[in-house]
């Protein structure tokens, strides 16, 4: 059983994360409630945010690609049976 | 009775039916014994299994009708589904698949059992096993109205309990082939489920606007309406942008807190399948936000909603059953009412297992049995499936269907208040499992006095009457902090905010009191276990 204080690590960041947040601008509605200018007989309102579907697919797709190759377990013998088997008691 | 649609619709039931008994046998483990076989499907879902499976259990029966109905009665704010579910995918991307790597690498069924390993306290995990249990029934007891919105609509309208008779058979059926098959049960379903919804979404969104004569009919056709109602309208106004933000955001923190969606994650092969389903997935919320928009083409196909035999009360959730009987050929129709009516099963049979898993693991293996064997949880699992579904149809049957609206409404609010204990202890051990404890209840408490504080929009009900709360509502101890402001916002929201600051605050007191914060089972390299590791637990193994 690991001390609990050691757990608290293990958070692997990349900067392309961030690119997450670009679909969150979707709740701030002051930037897109208004009716022009409109699509095919669309409201700005729903033609934008229809758009937004195409915006979050980018952000996730990217961010899945640039970090595609880093492996998720760092090489070399890092862990070993006895940690393993820890958790397959339950 | 309308004879074709009646005929294609009963039709298809019948293939999916032989489907789900079919499925035991489909990509079939060693054992059906086992709760990562009969609850998880082996845990060896792909992509598109994946995509299929979580698709047809978040965008469900009742989305289809409720959305639309909402966007038909309140205009602008029902369209929240859409950036709700696009925000969705960015937020959770990373927490998932730490949930998916933990779960994996302990052999967690549920999001309690993650919690039970990472702070080794059985009273939080309990906690949190009751929350998704209650939130996730009245959910199932929703499916049912779906389904019953189409089945009224096809002219299977009587009154008392012979009108709900299709509906019990209906559920009868679905709970057999999920006792026998389980998960795969719903995942094989969900192709052609799917696949009936884009067929029938897409025609209509392209179809009827034609027939109607255009968009910009139809929204001055919404505009008009809106404005000789005096409520509602096609744009969001200053009183309700906030809810309208607070509720998309609240609804995507919800999601994948309820135990059905873990479910669906959990059941995925590996790391990558998740990853690809966050971009792919999306494909589901262009979906939903084309449907949506239905509502305000029933608005201009001039259509009124059914009386419901049973209440007496017109139904709202039946204007896009009457919106398809109307313009659509009764063959089409009837593959429409089809897709909603598997729309109910496909995720009616994931919440059951979901909840099933939640009682074995959480609350029979901890509280009743603790020798229980691997077999012996499988065998609990099932029965409490059946228990579930028969719960949620007699729900429906002896009460008032609105009470499961309301229970569905607190739902949402209750499962957001075990965000502090499932997310956020993903990433950190901070929060003390005394300061999770009481955030939770005071979460639950206050979120439960702010919904019943508020009246329904048409003044009818006092009490449970939506989410939507006025900040000048809004108070603390007789403090109001907001006094005369009539925005307003999502109450689930406010009280997940109460939530985490009592949070941080008992944990701050835990922490100087050098209170015991349990034993974590996980190990930082948990969170980034993946398929094909060397040495990775066993599937259906203890």
């Amino acid at each position: 059983m690991a001390p609990p204080k050691k757990s608290a690590s293990g958070i692997r960041w990349s900067p392309w994360n961030l690119l997450l947040l670009v679909p969150l601008l979707l709740l701030i509605t002051p930037f897109f409630n208004r009716s022009g200018p409109e699509f095919i007989g669309m409201p700005f309102f729903y033609w934008f945010q229809l758009l937004g579907v195409v915006v979050g697919v980018a952000a996730t797709s990217t961010v899945f690609a640039m970090t595609k190759d880093k492996p998720t377990t760092p090489p070399g013998p890092g862990r070993d049976v006895d940690e393993l088997d820890e958790g397959a008691t339950r | 009775m309308k004879w074709t649609e009646l005929v294609i619709f009963v039709l298809l039931f019948g293939v999916v039916t032989v489907l789900g008994f079919v499925a035991a046998k489909w990509k079939a483990g060693g054992t059906l014994d086992h709760l990562d076989e009969w609850g998880l499907g082996g845990r060896k879902f792909g992509s598109w299994v994946t995509w299929f499976l979580i698709g047809g259990d978040i965008y469900t029966a009742y989305t289809f009708v409720a959305v639309p109905a909402l966007m038909f009665s309140s205009g602008a704010l029902g369209f929240y589904a859409l950036p709700y579910t696009v925000v969705l995918y960015p937020i959770i991307f990373l927490p998932l698949l730490r949930m998916w790597s933990v779960s994996r690498a302990h052999g967690y069924v549920t999001p309690a059992d993650f919690v039970r390993g990472r702070y080794g306290s059985s009273l939080l995990a309990l906690l949190i096993a009751v929350t998704g249990i209650v939130a996730t029934m009245p959910y199932i007891a929703l499916q049912l109205v779906g389904l019953e919105a189409v089945l009224r609509t096809m002219g299977i309208n009587g009154s008392g309990i012979v009108g709900h008779l299709p509906l019990l058979i209906a559920f009868v059926v679905l709970a057999v082939y999920t006792y026998q098959s389980g998960l795969r049960a719903p995942a094989l379903i969900a192709f052609v489920k799917d696949i009936l919804v884009y067929v029938v979404i897409i025609v209509a969104v392209v179809y009827l606007p034609i027939k109607l004569g255009g968009w910009s009919e139809i929204f001055s056709a919404a505009d008009d309406k809106f404005t000789t109602a005096k409520s509602g309208g096609v744009l969001l106004n200053a009183n309700n942008q906030l809810q309208y933000a607070t509720l998309a955001l609240g609804s995507a923190l919800a999601l994948f807190l309820y135990p059905h969606s873990v479910t669906g994650v959990l059941a995925s092969k590996g790391r990558n399948v998740i990853k690809r389903n966050m971009s792919a997935l999306p494909a589901y919320s262009l979906l939903l936000g084309l449907l949506a928009l239905l509502g305000f083409v029933a608005i201009a196909a001039g259509v009124a909603p059914i009386t419901n035999q049973a209440t007496g009360q017109p139904d709202t959730n039946t204007i896009i059953p009457v919106l398809f009987q109307n313009e659509f050929s009764s063959w089409f129709a009837g593959i429409a009412f089809a897709a909603i009516g598997i729309g109910a099963l496909v995720p009616a049979a994931i919440m059951s297992i979901a909840a099933a898993n939640l009682w074995t693991r959480n609350i029979y293996k901890e509280y009743f049995r603790k020798d229980a064997t691997p077999k012996q949880e499988a065998k609990q699992a099932k029965l409490a499936s059946l228990v579930v579904k028969f719960g949620a149809v007699a729900f429906i049957l002896f009460i008032d269907p609105q009470f499961s609206i309301d229970l569905q409404l607190i739902g949402g609010v209750i499962i957001l208040q075990t965000l502090p204990a499932v997310a956020i202890a993903l990433y950190t051990r901070w929060l003390h499992v005394w300061g999770l404890i009481a955030g939770w209840f005071v979460g639950m408490g206050w979120g439960m006095v702010l919904l019943y504080s508020i009246p329904s929009a048409n003044g009818k009900r006092a009490h449970f009457g939506g989410s939507a709360l006025a900040l000048d509502k809004l108070s603390l101890f007789g403090w109001h902090p907001f006094a005369g402001s009539t925005v307003q916002i999502y109450v689930g929201i406010v009280a997940l905010v109460a939530n985490l600051l009592v949070a941080v605050l008992v944990t701050l007191i835990a922490r100087k009191l050098k209170a015991f914060n349990g034993m974590d089972q996980t190990r930082p390299d948990d969170y980034h276990v993946d398929d094909g590791d060397k040495k990775l637990r066993q599937i259906g193994a203890h």
